[in-house]
């Protein structure tokens, strides 16, 4: 090959290579759950909620639901299996049986020729309820010890003794609300029988093999019986991992039920009515520090609002614990934490799973600390950060015992600082205040260290099939979802360049629990990490027998075979990717295979709590600067600068996309996006013309955003690093820079009371706040 | 004996009859033709998932809008030209210029409500060949993306600008084989619909159905539909009434018939007074804008519509009529409490009449909600204050949001009277605010944020009529 230019092909690892389906995108093209062909005679669902937050049900009767059209009526005892979806302890059940724990709970299911009749059929039902008194907040939670998991404590060193002799000392708290998804295409599956038993069920979810076995749980019937597909979802964010289970459940029930295809379709009204969202937190926090702000000793309580159920809230709440340092050392920490029960509907996964929590409370901290000592929060930042890699002072250990080996984050905010100019404008901005009486301008630069893997050490693997056909064309499959993330196309990157054949060779198809069996949820930042790693190593399998084959067929050692441009070169002998391909099944060679790919290194300590959660981190940073309205609380985002660590950029236009639109949603999360329950604890905030998701107009103005050049120092897919969840916390730049501007309302050393999410209200409160102080 | 609906959808004439009247033209779409790239996201307008290009004649005019099909009940597209994403490729398979332009700048990322934009970009780049920054905003003000964070849809938008060509491929001249030029009458099991083209067919069908719904831009009546699951046995049109659309203008002030839509409005009201650009800037989405009516807005009565507080302290009047003749009443006058207006059955809401205001009136007028665009008001005030010589001769101050209905703050108004426009005059009417107003707490404000923004927007107000040069909003600073 000396001297013959070699093509590169297209669409292998590190390209900006479009997203796999985007031309369907564009074109109306792309499949989703609700735009598959139904099956003749397909029923439509409707689920009857619970009208109260927390009631005894004294009687049903469904003889009224008996409407022309109406197949099927299910209540909790018509349930040939369990009468439970729950992803991990008990306590989610598919219908209530004789009490209701918060006002939208499952109560029935009809089944009917349309949604209309199944809806009006649902609501004929007649159910004799006698309301109980509801818990609807942490506070009373608290008060009345309700938790769905035991309280849990990290600590190191000793807290009460840093925070005793310390030189100075502030008590808060800080009141985080929570966040629905607001994925665009809602909650939906559509469940087929099959012959002798089986059953096949199409569902929007991030977990399509915990949706398998639920089923099989509520029919009673074993997991081989069924298949679950899912093409993609429109949008998951976490609200699709455990949350579709009950929907995929009650439609699979009613096909059992009805012998037909059943499709049921949240609209977005029972949707955000019905399933979990972010958990809203209350932190409690003291904190210790001297003159120069490095924190002596700290303690956090933090309170997360799980709803009626455990679901997935104690690894969200340990999330929240493990990011209560964020990037800073914390010699004497303790982290108490308290999982409430409430009358409200049970919170879930969402993008960061608890992360965002526990880092905010951190930032506010800092901010606190700065603002009593009259500093840049910049500034007490940095006294405070994780040595660098390699540093020989040994301020490297979390407050549950993992070393932090891979910190970069001084590297970022060097970087950071001059790129966005940061010093001048915070200048600019104190001088823009000292002039303009209504109008304040803040600024803040806030870091994100977030811990990749799942907590859960068993779920951190992976499976992938990959099968190349006799004209050099290839199909994968692994167990991730997509979900717009952009993970299939990142897996296709990893198979073509594996093969070296273009990406246009490579097909991914709907992610089946028939294909690859047992895999964990889309979740954790972990997609590309695991799964890539597993198509990998099914790609390196056929490559070896492709390998050993060639050596021995064109008589030349191994190291002389190699993959390159679409080519095969053996020795001698080059030939296209497809004639090798070919030539090797003439030859009796097999072209299909599995990977496999379990995480290293990790090893997690929970009743000590202590180990490494973690395989590595990975980081960003964020400067945001804000103008604020002191008369009405509004505010804009004038200018926000991010650099975010991917490692080495799989493919850095999907990673941008993934900094950008975590970002939105994080900054959505903390200023527009409330959830407003009334006191019967209905919420009242159920579609977007009450629940406000971020527009065009909200982003900043100015939008720069930049991937930190680096690689991962672990060995991870091609030294890339995860980029669902951590950019997701950027967003708090924007939170803190409203703070920063709400502080210039008040007198010096003022602690803005703000509080999240910083709706206009909330930072009016909080200006009016400052300026009595 | 009923019509059959009858529209141009992607280029052919289809004809529906048996579908209820209340069938929204996205289950048509989707369930009748399997068109299913149009999505519904939230079934009440506010997403965008399910926005359609729609072409309607008026005036012998054909002009294109983006709708929500989700509420847009089939039977007002009767005569019209319904364009869905389906319809953007070229005949050979090109995707259009705004399409190529998604997918050059990852614009997509889960896909679901990237048609709808594509659908909104597309109508917005097919009326106008140079757009800029606002309207590029404002086109995409009623479409939500939940993965991109915007950023890549606005970069496609301008590089789609670009193009030489971004038309649509669309039938004005087989709409105009379409029109009617009388009601248009669909009827089923279900229910009745009648599209009067006259102001006389109108004041006919409501003496005979006097408690028909009365449909404009079904903005409202269409979530009664999808979201509170009503029954509307006897649907009235009004959007198909020419005279009802007009708007005039003359030396005694502004005139805008009740089936105007607020796109229709907008340059008009615009014109009217600056302060009002922003606020419709502000009022819904282009969408929503393009469907619902000003008379609408009003007819409604709800306490929380952004049209009536400006229009009440402008001394707007209105005409109701029916069969038996016409009267006109003082806009305040027509809200008698929460949900109950002063309108008889068999009337209806034929014109909005603004008077030219005095060189000496001070007026302005301010949204305010968690969210710039397409968002309900927690708050919406205007004032109208006559100025002469620094001291106030007449006050009008109107709020929405701050009671049941919209309504004028006639305490401070009355301690205005007479007064300096000065800081201690804006200081005591702020306090009597109070007197004026009990607000309620719901999800979009509390009682006190309420109270509290009122009195920031009256000092705002304060200081924009007295002081030009400070600055008072964060909304465009900056540029």
């Amino acid at each position: 090959m000396a001297g013959k230019a070699q093509k590169e092909i297209s669409g292998g690892m590190g390209q900006p290579q479009a997203h796999d389906s985007a031309k369907l995108h564009v074109s109306g093209e792309a499949v989703y759950t609700d735009d598959i062909r139904e099956p003749a005679g397909c029923l439509h669902a409707c689920i009857l909620k619970s009208p109260h937050a927390h009631a005894k049900i004294k009687s049903i009767d469904v003889s009224a639901c008996a409407i022309p059209g109406v197949h099927a009526v299910m209540t909790a005892k018509d349930i040939p299996g369990a009468n439970e979806v729950a992803p991990v302890f008990a306590g989610d059940p598919v219908f209530a049986t004789d009490e209701v724990f918060y006002a939208g709970q499952s109560v029935l299911a009809v089944a009917a020729e349309s949604i209309g009749i199944a809806r009006k059929a649902a609501h004929l039902a007649k159910i004799e309820y006698e309301e109980l008194p509801a818990i609807l907040n942490v506070h009373d939670a608290m008060r009345s010890e309700k938790y769905v998991g035991d309280p849990y404590v990290m600590q190191q060193g000793d807290s009460a003794a840093g925070l005793s002799g310390a030189q100075h000392k502030i008590s808060g708290a800080l009141d985080i609300g929570g966040q629905d998804h607001f994925y665009l295409e809602g909650q939906i599956a559509m469940a087929t029988p099959q012959e002798n038993g089986e059953m096949h069920c199409w569902s929007s979810t991030q977990h399509p093999s915990e949706v398998q076995h639920l089923i099989a749980k509520v029919l009673g019937i074993r997991d081989h019986l069924v298949t679950v597909d899912v093409r993609r979802m429109g949008g998951g964010f976490g609200g699709k991992e455990s949350q579709a289970s009950l929907i995929a459940c009650v439609a699979a029930l009613l096909a059992n039920k009805t012998g037909r295809p059943v499709k049921l379709r949240l609209d977005r009204d029972d949707d955000m009515i019905m399933t979990g969202k972010r958990h809203d937190f209350n932190i409690r926090y003291d904190v210790g520090f001297d003159d120069t702000g490095l924190i002596a000793g700290i303690e956090f309580t933090q309170a997360s609002n799980c709803g009626m159920s455990a679901d997935l809230s104690n690894a969200i709440a340990d999330r929240a614990m493990f990011h209560a340092d964020n990037c800073y050392f914390l010699e004497n920490a303790k982290v108490t934490s308290y999982r409430c029960f409430t009358h409200k509907v049970s919170n879930t996964a969402f993008r960061g799973f608890g992360g965002p929590q526990g880092m905010l409370a951190m930032e506010y901290v800092i901010d606190d600390i700065a603002r009593k000592l009259g500093k840049d929060p910049l500034e007490v930042r940095k006294v405070n950060l994780y040595d660098a890699k390699g540093a020989l002072k040994n301020r490297c250990t979390t407050h549950y015992g993992m070393t932090v080996e891979d910190n970069i984050i001084r590297d970022i905010f060097a970087e950071i600082e001059k790129t966005g100019d940061y010093a001048a404008r915070v200048k600019q901005a104190r001088d823009f205040n000292a002039k303009s009486p209504v109008l304040k301008k803040g600024i803040a630069l806030t870091p994100v260290k977030f811990g990749i893997s799942f907590t859960l050490t068993m779920l951190n693997q992976a499976g992938a099939l990959v099968h190349v056909y006799k004209d050099g064309t290839v199909q994968l499959n692994h167990g991730g979802t997509e979900m717009g993330q952009g993970l299939h196309t990142k897996v296709c990157q990893v198979v073509a360049d594996e093969f070296q054949i273009d990406i246009s060779d490579v097909r991914i198809t709907a992610t089946s629990t028939g294909k690859v069996p047992n895999t964990s949820a889309t979740a954790a930042s972990s997609g590309s990490d695991l799964n890539g790693m597993a198509a990998q190593a099914a790609a390196r399998t056929i490559k070896q027998r492709l390998v050993s084959f060639a050596a021995q067929h064109f008589n030349c050692a191994e190291i002389a075979v190699s993959f390159h441009g679409g080519m095969v070169t053996a020795g001698e002998e080059t030939m296209s990717f497809a004639q090798m391909v070919s030539l090797a099944y003439v030859n009796r060679v097999s072209l299909s295979s599995t990977g496999f790919y379990s995480t290293p290194k990790i090893d997690w300590d929970r009743p000590k709590a202590k180990g490494r959660p973690f395989f590595y981190f990975a980081y960003g940073a964020a400067i945001s600067e804000v103008i604020v309205d002191t008369l009405t609380g509004e505010y804009n985002i004038l200018r926000t600068d991010i650099l975010h660590d991917a490692g080495r950029a799989l493919n850095p236009a999907i990673d941008i996309g993934q900094v950008e639109g975590g970002f939105v949603q994080g900054t959505g999360w903390l200023t527009s996006e409330e959830l407003w329950w009334n006191e019967k604890g209905e919420l009242k905030t159920h579609a977007p013309s009450t629940y406000k998701i971020p527009t065009g107009r909200d982003i900043p103005k100015d939008f720069r955003v930049a991937l930190f050049e680096n690689e991962n120092s672990e060995q991870t897919i091609y030294r890339s690093k995860a980029v669902g969840e951590p950019p997701l916390m950027l967003g708090i730049s924007v939170f803190l820079a409203l703070r920063d501007a709400v502080a210039a309302c008040g007198p010096e050393g003022c602690l803005p009371p703000l509080q999240a999410p910083a709706t206009p209200e909330n930072v009016l409160k909080a200006v009016q706040a400052v300026r009595k102080s | 004996m009923t019509d059959k609906i009858t529209f141009l959808l992607n280029g052919e004439r289809v004809t529906v009859e048996g579908l209820p009247p209340t069938t929204t033209l996205l289950q048509y779409l989707r369930e009748r033709k399997r068109m299913t790239g149009t999505k519904e996201g939230c079934a009440e307008g506010d997403c965008g998932a399910c926005t359609v290009a729609v072409g309607s004649l008026h005036g012998g005019k054909t002009g294109y809008k983006s709708l929500n099909a989700c509420i847009a009940l089939l039977p007002t597209l009767d005569g019209r030209e319904v364009i869905t994403v389906e319809h953007l490729k070229s005949k050979t398979g090109a995707p259009n210029a705004v399409q190529k332009a998604m997918v050059d700048c990852h614009a997509s990322q889960c896909g679901f409500c990237t048609p709808g934009f594509v659908m909104s970009l597309s109508t917005l780049l097919h009326n106008k060949k140079q757009p800029d920054g606002e309207d590029v905003q404002d086109a995409i003000a009623g479409n939500l993306c939940r993965c991109t964070g915007y950023r890549p849809i606005l970069d496609a938008a301008h590089q789609a600008a670009q193009s030489e060509d971004n038309a649509m491929a669309v039938s004005p001249d087989v709409l105009k084989e379409l029109a009617r030029g009388k009601m248009f009458r669909y009827e089923t099991p279900e229910g009745k619909f009648f599209a009067p083209v006259t102001v006389e067919e109108l004041a006919g069908v409501l003496a005979e159905y006097p408690d028909a719904t009365m449909l404009a831009g079904g903005t409202d009546v269409g979530l009664w539909v999808t979201k509170f699951h009503m029954d509307l046995p006897v649907i009235v049109y009004t959007a198909n009434i020419s005279a009802l659309r007009e708007i005039k203008k003359t030396d005694a002030g502004l005139e805008i018939g009740a089936a105007a839509s607020y796109a229709d409005a907008f340059a008009a009201l615009a014109d009217y007074d600056a302060s009002m650009e922003t606020l419709l800037r502000r009022f819904a989405s282009v969408q929503i804008r393009n469907a619902g009516t000003v008379g609408g807005n009003i007819a409604n009565g709800s306490p929380i519509g952004d049209g009536p507080p400006p229009l009440i302290v402008l001394g707007a009047r209105i005409t109701l009529r029916s069969k038996s003749g016409a009267r006109e009443l003082p806009l305040e006058d027509f809200f008698l409490e929460y949900k109950k207006q002063d309108r008889q059955p068999g009337e209806f809401l034929e014109k909005i009449f603004v008077p030219e205001k005095p060189q000496t009136v001070l007026f302005k007028t301010y949204k305010l909600s968690k969210r710039f665009d397409q968002d309900i008001s927690a708050v919406c005030a205007a004032y109208a204050l006559d100025v002469q010589g620094g001291k106030i001769v007449a006050a009008r101050i109107a709020h929405g949001g701050m009671a049941g209905t919209p309504q004028r703050a006639s305490e401070t108004e009355a301690f205005l009277q007479g007064r300096d426009w000065n800081e201690e005059t804006v200081r005591g009417a702020q306090a009597l605010l109070e007197k004026d107003y009990r607000p309620m707490t719901d999800m979009r404000a509390s009682a006190q944020y309420r109270m509290d923004a009122a009195k920031g927007l009256l000092y705002r107000f304060f200081l924009e009529t007295t002081a030009p040069e400070a600055q008072t909003q964060v909304y465009g600073y900056g540029g």
